[in-house]
């Protein structure tokens, strides 16, 4: 990904130097492309690690069931959507119970609200962090995004507790688990590096958001199998990036669906530009988060 | 020392306040959405830069400001530089930029060495943790290492005098506990270059003057820093060389007790004034104060000791062209517990007494003191003007006066209420 190489000629910090060790900052106006550099971003992962820490401390400290919050959330939406979806609805369920498969489903799925909601409205909640000292702002969404990987985690284990219940092994096709997240964390955070930008500006877009995540869910297989679209509509459905990756994760765990079809190839090539340009847009903009927020 | 660790050139920052107010309705969003895009895919690739966006026409229209505008300046290590000007000479947007909170619209600025920039104390603190979980969450943020804290952590802990409230979540400090907690992370920073923002308007008077100490080791220790203040007795204690900013420009540079004399030479007073039309009042009427205006030298409406004091009325007579000879105005100052502890009165200015002239129906005088010679506190002024002995108009307690607390000696040391109001430059030294 030679993109987010660190041969950045805008603003550079040049930590050999010729003399002695101490760097030299150049501070100047963003002109043209500026790219990711991953090296700063590294040199501030204590700080990342503090604000997850932070944000995990003051929640399990201000909520009485703390992590059970992670578990319970996905879980009762699993029961509303058995008994809703599954017993009345009669929705197919791909030869498994329909609780594992909504669940196998929503776990993703609630993953990728969670980065979306709160990676999107992350640069103006620590606006007074941003106003007052630098540090590479990318580290904001980014450890929004983990601590909701934690939660993931966490609910992860019902997963595997539910298979056992029912019965169900997942195979060797696990091992592809781990790309299914990887290009939902790139395409949540891709779009989350847009939101988070953009909100700055357009304050009422955070209004937006949650209508947006709401439809979204019912334009992507959390619900129902992709089988019940019309073949003929299946590239056009996989231009939503979710549907390829909810669908490949099920595939992974629960064996249904087709697994690594064209269909999947779309949804990663919408992710992958997703997140390079999201990127590339939040460099961009990065310098003038301050001046945005002070409006 | 003399090599230069902070060069600024040409530096400029545009803000747009046209654009703050725009699209905010839902319709309006979504065709800027969809429009921005384009228009900055356009520009990325054409390589243009951003702020060329900036037409004459906004630039006629005032939707810009340049709240900086080709500032240049070199610092070299171990100098402790002062920046004043007055509100909105730009001397924030300055350290933001150095500090690299926002860049700049043209010109650039090389620094050598690690910044640590304290623009806010506090910065990053969160009331559900602990004065330690925070102690090392604001270190972080402020750029200190993990190691770096842990060896400064006691002495943190010492000088914010928190105790055993360092494992007590900060919700339930008192304000001025956070706040000392907080600058005591903010003093221990360890890098190279401080760039510090008015951070000794904090707290009580006891504990600025704790961090005033403590900001002039930091320079004895040869470290950089640029130091932003109001504050001038604090400037001029600390500062070897400042900068005048003036509506975005250098204005000045050098000395700092030369540049700031020439900034209280420039200030002009402040836009506000007591209305005096209303209030509870005696005398003839024959004349009247209309407004009244206290200032500081930087034009402030509020005082500090043992620095310039302006006190500005308009009077109207009923009766123009009186000679000033047989007209008498003074302006009693009580303390907050009653006592009368100051007059001024144009019967004791000589400069007055020979400049002799006729009032016209309005009239505006001034009465200015080189060094208010009170300690901090709000006093209460009663205004009073009587012609050939007969009162025209008294307002007891017409305003009242805050007196702010700086380092009014220079050397850090304050005046206790114990001690009596008055403050006296004075010299002790041995006799040979």
């Amino acid at each position: 990904m030679s993109l987010l190489s660190n041969n950045d000629p805008t603003k550079s910090e040049k930590s050999s130097n010729s003399t002695n060790d101490i760097p030299t900052i150049v501070i100047r106006p963003t002109r043209g492309l500026k790219l990711l550099d991953l090296r700063e971003v590294w040199r501030y992962r204590e700080l990342a690690y503090f604000l997850i820490n932070r944000d995990l401390k003051v929640r399990y400290n201000q909520t009485i069931i703390g992590a059970a919050w992670a578990i319970l959330q996905p879980l009762a939406m699993m029961v509303i959507f058995t008994l809703f979806f599954g017993k009345l609805a009669k929705i197919p369920s791909e030869g498994v119970p329909y609780p594992i498969f909504s669940y196998t489903a929503l776990l993703p799925w609630q993953l990728f609200s969670r980065i979306i909601s709160e990676s999107s409205s992350s640069i103006l909640s620590e606006a007074r962090l941003v106003t007052k000292v630098y540090f590479p702002r990318i580290i904001i969404p980014i450890s929004k995004a983990i601590i909701a990987l934690v939660d993931f985690a966490i609910s992860f284990i019902i997963l595997f507790i539910l298979m056992l219940i029912y019965g169900i092994s997942p195979g060797i096709k696990i091992i592809f688990a781990p790309l299914f997240i990887i290009l939902l964390l790139m395409t949540s955070l891709g779009i989350s590096f847009w939101f988070s930008t953009l909100i700055l500006k357009y304050r009422d877009l955070s209004h937006v958001l949650p209508f947006l995540i709401q439809f979204w869910l019912f334009i992507t297989p959390v619900i129902y199998p992709t089988r019940i679209i019309p073949e003929k509509w299946h590239i056009l459905y996989a231009l939503n990036p979710m549907t390829g990756i909810i669908e490949g994760f099920r595939w992974t765990l629960l064996g249904t669906g087709k697994g690594l079809t064209p269909m999947i190839t779309v949804s990663v090539i919408i992710a992958v530009s997703l997140f390079i340009s999201g990127i590339i847009w939040f460099k961009q903009k990065e310098g003038t988060f301050a001046d945005m927020i002070g409006a | 020392m003399g090599e230069v660790v902070i060069k600024v050139n040409n530096i400029s920052k545009l803000y747009r306040i046209g654009k703050i107010q725009r699209a905010t309705s839902f319709r309006e969003l979504l065709g800027e959405a969809i429009y921005t895009p384009f228009r900055r895919l356009k520009q990325i690739f054409l390589n243009k830069p951003y702020h060329n966006q900036v037409t004459n026409e906004q630039q006629e229209m005032g939707d810009v400001i340049w709240a900086l505008k080709d500032v240049s300046f070199e610092v070299k290590r171990g100098e402790v530089v002062g920046i004043i000007g007055r509100n909105g000479a730009g001397k924030s947007t300055l350290l933001k930029i150095l500090s690299r909170i926002t860049e700049p619209t043209e010109g650039y600025a090389e620094i050598r060495g690690r910044v640590g920039s304290l623009l806010e104390v506090g910065t990053g603190f969160h009331p559900e943790l602990t004065g330690r979980e925070n102690i090392y969450l604001n270190g972080r943020i402020l750029g200190m290492t993990k190691r770096e804290i842990d060896r400064k952590f006691d002495e943190i802990v010492a000088f914010s005098e928190i105790g055993k409230f360092i494992d007590t979540p900060v919700k339930y400090y008192s304000s001025g506990m956070y706040v000392r907690l907080a600058f005591a992370v903010a003093a221990h920073l360890e890098q190279e270059i401080l760039i510090v923002d008015e951070v000794l308007a904090v707290g009580d008077a006891a504990f600025q003057r704790k961090c005033l100490g403590k900001m002039r080791n930091v320079s004895k220790e040869g470290r950089t820093v640029l130091f932003v203040s109001h504050n001038m007795a604090a400037i001029l204690n600390l500062c070897s060389r400042c900068i005048l900013l003036e509506a975005g420009r250098i204005a000045l540079e050098g000395e700092t007790s030369k540049v700031v004399e020439e900034y209280l030479n420039r200030a002009t007073p402040a836009l506000t004034y007591i209305n005096l039309n209303n209030v509870q009042r005696d005398g003839s009427g024959m004349i009247r104060f209309k407004h009244f205006e206290v200032t500081n030298d930087m034009g402030e409406p509020w005082l500090y000791p043992n620095r310039p004091a302006i006190f500005k009325m308009t009077l109207e007579t009923k009766a123009p062209g009186i000679s000033s000879s047989s007209v008498r105005i003074a302006i009693g100052v009580r303390s907050s517990l009653g006592e009368y502890v100051l007059e001024l009165q144009t019967s004791f200015d000589k400069y007055y007494q020979n400049n002799i002239f006729t009032f016209p129906e309005i009239t505006t005088i001034t009465c200015t003191t080189k060094q208010f010679p009170l300690r901090p506190g709000t006093y209460y002024l009663t205004l009073y003007v009587d012609y050939q002995g007969e009162v025209c108009d008294r307002i007891r307690d017409a305003v009242a006066v805050e007196v702010r607390e700086s380092d009014y000696f220079g050397t850090g040391a304050t005046l206790s209420a114990t001690q009596g109001y008055y403050i006296l430059e004075q010299r002790w030294e041995r006799e040979i």
